[in-house]
């Protein structure tokens, strides 16, 4: 095997473009959604400039819109950073959903049992009582995983069904407010949070509130804990090679567990900062579809928690923007939920193509000594044994 | 089945390659690379791992396309489109992991692919009587009615062969053929390549064993970072030679002085009476008992799934045994890996890419795998990373592993300097016994001589170290006792000065010691 003579001045230009193209493979993606969304948009007979233009405008091109971009970016942004958590310990966190949702009831439950405390005291309580819940609402299908191999994307799917139910039952019952009751109207929302649990608006009369700062202040803590901490090395160990995490002496099921845990947690807390800054009560359909979005927000930001910061805006700010565009050029908003799941497929897609470039690459740079001596079959669809 | 002519007068003549370059992004594996092999002549391919022997071979049977160069088969230009019209050509290919269906017959896998004599009707009774023929003419004994996955790996081997001469190869190609065999199967494979050789075939024979190139082949082509060094004839040629042609310096063998006694103590490690269920891919272990002494090397011989792997986990905490004891230094030895890892022991695993290190983190990240909650690694619940950096930094230079640096990736590394690693790790919080499985398989001659010396160093610094090995020249060159482990049971336990490589051979191929002891 002899190198080819290239100058290693062009070697690292190649590989700096590499990183470039590999960053811009998400935009790429979403500019690939974007465009089959216009074509559909041609197909109803619109104008994707226009409806685009509207979108555009109603996410990022105003105050009020800047504001409720960012304020629905806070609760993806925490869904994100949990399902970044799970999946580093290869752990498929679907259930942000149903954590979100009992993090919102159990932090409304608590906040209104407590009423009396002074808001200092109330606040981290309430967000804690959230976030404790949601880390319950992920033990159950962790367990399940690292004791009895049951797959966590099932069991965490039926978990939200479960949380749902609950919020139904809550809601319609012993959570129903008392107003609600004494008015006659019954309209399944509970009692309002006491004033001292709510989070403060960073800018008035919108819905723009502090939980951004907590949850940008978050992703930092989460990126130090993957990588600054014996137990975030742990995680990561266990889920690039469970064989080899056993052989480190790391026990696997309980990081396995753990992992699902924490990423409740912040899923929960998303639940609690959703009601603690926006809405100061659970009403129903409060959980927004954050925690599936939240999944796309992980994988758009590369699985990394400050890649998952501009993910959630952009991601907020389709949400908005959906609204806009539906008000200007009269499409159903749920054209904007297929653009959502557009993006997925693309940026799913192009995550695929970054790995095979990497992985192309790799073997590129790799001297490929211990491949042929570890045998393999002679299948020509792999990477060239030299 | 189509009845392949493979009695007839084999039709190859000879085969080719003229200047053969073939390029992958950044890299040539063969760079103008020529050689040819005659009917009737057995011609190896010596290199070391990544010199472009499995790329030339891919190449002759059509895997790949040659960017440059030429291919002449008898003489007339070919070109060689895929495995099938290499077959077709009569070039078949013995893999060293062999394509067999594991639950199908000898005969349904040698009829595998090939059409029916019969239409749409299967006709394996046909197909049986060939393959029995066939392998008589060799003095074989092959049952085509047995099922593949009750055939031992040299049997299996003999199935490929058999599989390819049915299909008419005249040319065969054997891509390190003795890896997975014992000593007394390896001459059985040699007996009969040579009796193939007599019938005028052409027999191109991958190897790194420089013993058997010399006892086996007629000429050699030596490949070296995917250059032609040159073709010699074997005659004359000594191992010191064809080393210094294949690695182009001089190796440092292990020397005698290397070897000095060392005073030897009461036992560091005791195995009683260990036993276990059987594991995936090996047998269960059974009353497996042995000593290993502080400053002694002990060997264990095997063919490979016999065990080894097995004996290995369950010492190391990864597996649960269903009986016995172990015990380091007076002290049972209990626990998951990681107490063990605290009582002194270290474990260098022989599956490296998958069990011994994790490819997607940095060398840094893998030098910390083991050790990654204790000082200085950690701080609390934290990693200290500036010296996580300092230690690895040193660890790297200490143990000469070549890489740009410690956040590198550790798949990027070659094979031997990812092993040298896993050794910087094992060894650099100085185990008391250390378990070395397969620790210098598929890993280039330099890194090899390299982690020798490095289990010599801990052997004279008092430590203890159980060597798993299938290669028996590497046993015989290191232990100073030599264990030999047979289907899960330990066959005998000798000393190095007692140990002669047929008796050994016959061991591990299950012999028992009465019988060997006349």
């Amino acid at each position: 095997m002899t190198r080819t003579p290239a100058s290693p001045n062009r070697g690292t230009i190649r590989r700096t473009g590499a990183v470039v193209v590999d960053a811009l493979l998400p935009l790429g993606a979403v500019v690939a959604a974007l465009l089959v969304g216009a074509l559909v948009l041609l197909l109803l007979g619109k104008n994707p400039a226009l409806a685009y233009g509207a979108m555009f405008r109603g996410a990022f091109g105003s105050l009020s819109g800047i504001t409720q971009t960012l304020a629905k970016a806070t609760p993806l942004l925490l869904v994100g950073l949990g399902v970044i958590i799970a999946f580093r310990a290869q752990v498929i966190n679907i259930g942000g959903e149903g954590q979100l949702v009992v993090g919102a009831l159990a932090a409304t439950a608590c906040s209104l049992a407590l009423r009396e405390l002074p808001g200092w005291l109330l606040l981290p309580i309430t967000a804690l009582a959230g976030a404790l819940a949601g880390g319950l609402w992920g033990l159950v299908p962790g367990l399940l995983k690292a004791r009895l191999d049951v797959n966590e994307i099932l069991s965490t799917v039926m978990m939200n069904a479960i949380a749902v139910q609950l919020m139904n039952y809550l809601l319609r019952g012993p959570m129903l407010d008392p107003a609600q009751v004494a008015a006659g109207t019954n309209i399944p929302q509970s009692a309002a949070l006491p004033e001292a649990a709510w989070i403060v608006r960073l800018v008035p009369r919108t819905l723009f509130h502090a939980g951004f700062i907590l949850a940008l202040v978050l992703a930092v803590v989460v990126a130090l804990l993957l990588w600054r901490t014996t137990l975030g090395y742990r995680i990561r160990a266990v889920g690039l090679s469970p064989s080899a995490a056993r052989y480190a002496g790391i026990p696997v099921a309980t990081i396995t567990a753990t992992s699902m845990v924490l990423s409740g947690c912040l899923c929960g807390l998303a639940g609690a900062v959703e009601v603690m800054g926006v809405h100061h009560r659970v009403v129903e359909g409060i959980s927004g579809g954050y925690g599936f979005s939240g999944i796309v927000v992980a994988l758009f930001g590369g699985l990394h928690p400050i890649g998952a910061i501009p993910a959630a805006v952009l991601f907020g700010g389709l949400l908005v923007g959906a609204d806009q565009m539906q008000r200007t050029v009269q499409v159903p908003a749920a054209l904007i939920t297929a653009l959502n799941g557009l993006v997925v497929l693309m940026v799913v897609s192009s995550t695929y193509a970054t790995q095979r470039r990497a992985a192309r690459r790799q073997s590129e740079a790799a001297r490929p000594t211990a491949r042929e001596a570890e045998g393999g079959p002679l299948d020509p669809q792999l990477t060239p044994d030299l | 089945m189509v009845a392949a002519a493979q009695q007839a007068a084999p039709t190859i003549s000879s085969l080719e390659l003229f200047n053969i370059t073939k390029r992958f992004p950044g890299v040539v594996a063969n760079n103008r690379v020529s050689f040819e092999v005659r009917a009737g002549e057995v011609h190896a391919l010596l290199g070391e791992n990544g010199a472009g022997k499995s790329t030339l071979m891919k190449i002759i049977y059509g895997l790949y396309q040659p960017d440059d160069g030429q291919i002449l088969l008898n003489g007339q230009p070919v070109t060689i489109s895929s495995p099938q019209d290499a077959i077709a050509r009569g070039i078949g290919m013995i893999h060293q992991h062999f394509m067999l269906v594991p639950s199908l017959t000898v005969a349904e896998n040698v009829a595998l692919g090939l059409k029916s004599s019969r239409g749409m009707r299967l006709d394996l009774d046909v197909v049986a009587a060939k393959v029995e023929r066939l392998a008589a003419s060799y003095g074989l004994r092959v049952d085509p009615r047995a099922e593949v996955s009750r055939l031992s790996v040299g049997e299996q081997q003999r199935v490929e062969i058999i599989k390819a001469l049915y299909r008419g190869a005249d040319l065969l190609v054997l891509d390190e053929p003795t890896a997975v065999l014992t000593p007394q199967e390896a001459d059985d494979l040699f007996r009969m390549l040579r009796q193939m050789r007599e019938e005028g075939r052409a027999l191109i024979f991958i190897s790194h064993k420089l013993r058997e190139v010399l006892a086996l082949c007629d000429r050699v082509t030596v490949l070296r970072d995917g250059r032609q060094v040159g073709t010699f004839p074997t005659a004359g040629m000594s191992r010191g030679e064809l080393a210094r042609l294949m690695v182009g310096r001089e190796i440092a063998a292990p020397h005698a002085e290397d070897r000095a006694p060392v005073p030897v103590g009461p036992p560091l490690l005791q195995v009683r009476g260990l036993s276990s269920s059987a594991g995936a891919g090996g047998p269960a272990l059974r009353e497996v008992s042995f000593e290993l002494s502080p400053g002694e090397i002990l060997g264990l011989a095997g063919v490979s799934g016999n065990g080894q792997r097995e004996l290995a986990d369950v010492i190391a905490g990864l597996r649960p045994s269903s009986a016995g004891e172990i015990s380091l230094g007076g002290a049972p030895l209990v626990g998951g890996p990681g107490e063990r890892m605290a009582a002194g022991l270290s474990y260098i695993p022989e599956e490296r890419m998958r069990d011994g290190a994790i490819m997607d983190f940095s060398v840094e990240e893998n030098l910390i795998l083991r050790d990654h909650t204790r000082p200085p690694y950690a701080r609390g619940p934290f990693l200290d990373t500036a010296r996580v950096s300092t230690v690895c930094r040193e660890l790297i230079t200490r143990f000469a592993v070549k890489t740009p640096g410690p956040q590198t990736p550790i798949k990027s590394l070659s094979g031997g300097n990812i092993q040298k690693v896993i050794m910087a790790r094992e060894l650099a919080r100085e185990p008391r016994v250390l378990i070395a499985a397969q620790p210098t398989r598929g890993v280039d001659i330099g890194a090899t001589a390299y982690i020798h010396r490095l289990l010599l160093d801990m052997r004279a610094r008092g430590g203890a170290v159980l060597l798993i090995s299938e290669d028996l020249d590497e046993i015989l060159a290191l232990a100073d006792r030599i264990a030999v482990i047979h289907d899960g049971e330990i066959a005998a336990i000798m000393p190095r000065a007692e140990a002669d490589p047929e008796r050994i051979g016959l061991l591990m191929a299950g012999a028992s010691t009465e019988s060997l002891s006349h």
